[in-house]
């Protein structure tokens, strides 16, 4: 079965369908702490199901588990088709797979179960950061391993994203893990105070650059040239795009912790490259958008190409929200409310999921010898209940937020607050039950997708494609 | 020297690079390469792959 003439396509039919299936885990979760914002006896005062556990599950399962196994499957796609190599090892990326499931699990086992490290998006002990760490050797290896075999000359840019993706977790994984074990399962933080706090954020934010951003650009910059049939707009913009993102991504991290202790030029300094940042955000969203320019049409009849490029929209909207939420003195309304939520979900839902979602429905059918999905009709349903969803999620926080900062800070003419907190909390209930509704429908769609793929697999051999003979790689 | 002084030098070296990688990707000189790397994703001749998006 596994020889050098064929793609390695066991690996990504494997991470392709857990993305689908842990993509429904994630959402549902999320949905249960929405409701329990709602109504807070939910889950009966069972611990392991507060929301205070239940949350960092939910970002866990969604970034790391839907949005990792995505781009473990797309990154080794893509990576054999545009280097004309199969994959540098069959069996370190076997262990990247089964080890990156089992980190998965021992997250939904000890976060529930009260075991956190507290850092956000860090929050899994040592003994799992260790786990990951090695996984995400085994991960470069075969990576970069494939592109050291590459039968043909230019490394395609999606590559050098996904590359960057991966060095940079490797880093910032490293760093911010680096803690002083107590017991098996409690660690101390290296870091101490203000530092802590920035060593933090730089990894927060660059695993949103990183992970939620780079990789997931690397998906674009494949999927919709593919799924558009036509090359991308301009691959001179997306050279400049890449180091653009490079050289400005890493220092933005300080705009979580503005009026905080962290030194006030450290965090203008952050408010700077995150205002810098607008720049290749947009000129990435403008390349991808622009490589649909002269076949618009195909937007009207194909779902797939709806999800991809409504995605790159999402990512231009929430990339221009950031940049002004970074500015100090909007930061002093929006920093602490929902309107931060709002921020992160337009990003989430709307770009890496809708990415994603759209990848996986090209990747999957092609995986089984197939070219289209079981139906497309469901991948527009799932296309309009989703955005549906994400529209009320956002609109629905953003009101929210906005009104939250302006009842926290307004005053009397006397100098004490107008407001108590709880008031705020009060007028924020009708906003909790719109944002259900939104994730209700966005895990609906997660479902339709479920069921689709289901659909689409059953009755279907999986298939290796075959290998371009070098002859066909021998121009470039 | 004092260690800002290397500090600033690093962005000023960070920012001529990359404003050299600009000048490098535009050259007109370099035009047809790009257009030539740009349909990698396009030659291959594997199972069902982008029949879907060429019809």
């Amino acid at each position: 079965m596994a020889t050098e003439s064929t793609y390695n396509y066991k690996v990504v039919r494997q991470f392709a369908i857990m993305t689908v299936v842990w993509g429904v885990v994630g959402m549902l979760v999320g949905v249960i702490i929405a409701a329990q914002l709602i109504w807070p006896d939910l889950t009966y005062g069972i611990p392991w199901l507060s929301y205070g556990r239940l949350r960092p599950l939910h970002t866990n399962a969604v970034i790391f588990a839907f949005g990792g196994c995505a781009l473990f499957a797309s990154s080794y796609y893509v990576v054999q088709r545009t280097s004309h190599a199969r994959l540098f090892s069959d069996g370190l990326a076997a262990f990247t797979f089964w080890g990156w499931q089992a980190v998965i699990v021992l997250a939904a086992v000890t976060l529930p179960l009260g075991i956190t490290t507290a850092k956000e998006y860090a929050e899994l002990e040592w003994p799992i950061d260790i786990l990951i760490a090695l996984v995400w050797v085994a991960y470069a290896i075969v990576f970069f391993g494939t592109l050291a075999k590459r039968k043909v000359e230019h490394i395609y840019v999606a590559n050098w994203f996904f590359g960057a993706f991966i060095l940079t977790i490797a880093v910032l994984h490293i760093v911010n893990s680096a803690e002083v074990p107590v017991t098996f399962w409690k660690s101390y933080s290296a870091y101490a105070g203000a530092q802590d706090a920035m060593v933090q954020w730089w990894y927060g934010h660059n695993a949103v650059g990183f992970f939620l951003t780079a990789g997931f650009l690397g998906m674009m910059y494949y999927f919709v040239p593919k799924q558009a049939g036509r090359p991308v707009y301009s691959y001179r913009l997306s050279v400049v795009h890449f180091w653009a993102l490079i050289f400005t991504y890493m220092w933005a991290g300080p705009h979580h912790l503005h009026y905080t202790a962290l030194p006030d030029w450290a965090q203008s300094l952050g408010m700077i490259f995150s205002l810098i940042l607008l720049a290749p955000s947009w000129g990435g969203m403008i390349n991808g958008i622009m490589t649909l320019s002269g076949a618009w049409h195909k937007l009207r009849t194909d779902p797939i190409l709806k999800f991809l490029i409504v995605s790159l929209s999402f990512y231009g909207m929430s990339t221009f929200e950031g940049p002004m939420m970074s500015i100090k003195t909007v930061n002093a309304l929006s920093h602490y409310t929902d309107w931060t939520i709002g921020h992160v979900h337009s990003g989430a839902l709307g770009w890496v999921g809708l990415v994603t979602m759209g990848s996986m429905y090209y990747l999957i059918p092609r995986l089984f010898g197939r070219t289209e999905m079981y139906s497309t009709r469901l991948i527009n349903v799932h296309f309009w209940v989703s955005t549906i969803g994400i529209v009320l999620y956002i609109a629905a926080m953003w009101i929210a937020g906005v009104m939250q900062g302006l009842m926290w800070r307004a005053v009397g003419d006397d100098g004490t607050l107008t407001y108590s907190f709880v008031e705020s909390v009060k007028a924020t209930y009708p906003f909790y039950a719109i944002r259900l509704l939104g994730g209700l429908l966005y895990l609906s769609g997660m479902l339709i997708m479920f069921y689709n793929m289901v659909k689409t697999i059953a009755g279907n051999r999986a298939v290796d494609a075959a290998i371009p003979a070098p002859a066909a790689a021998a121009h470039a | 020297m004092d260690i800002n002084d290397l500090r600033s030098l690093l962005t000023v070296l960070a920012f001529v690079s990359f404003v050299g990688i600009v000048w490098w990707a535009y050259a007109p000189s370099r035009r047809k390469r790009f257009e030539r790397d740009a349909m990698l994703p396009f030659e291959e001749t594997g199972v069902p792959d982008d029949e879907g998006a060429r019809k």
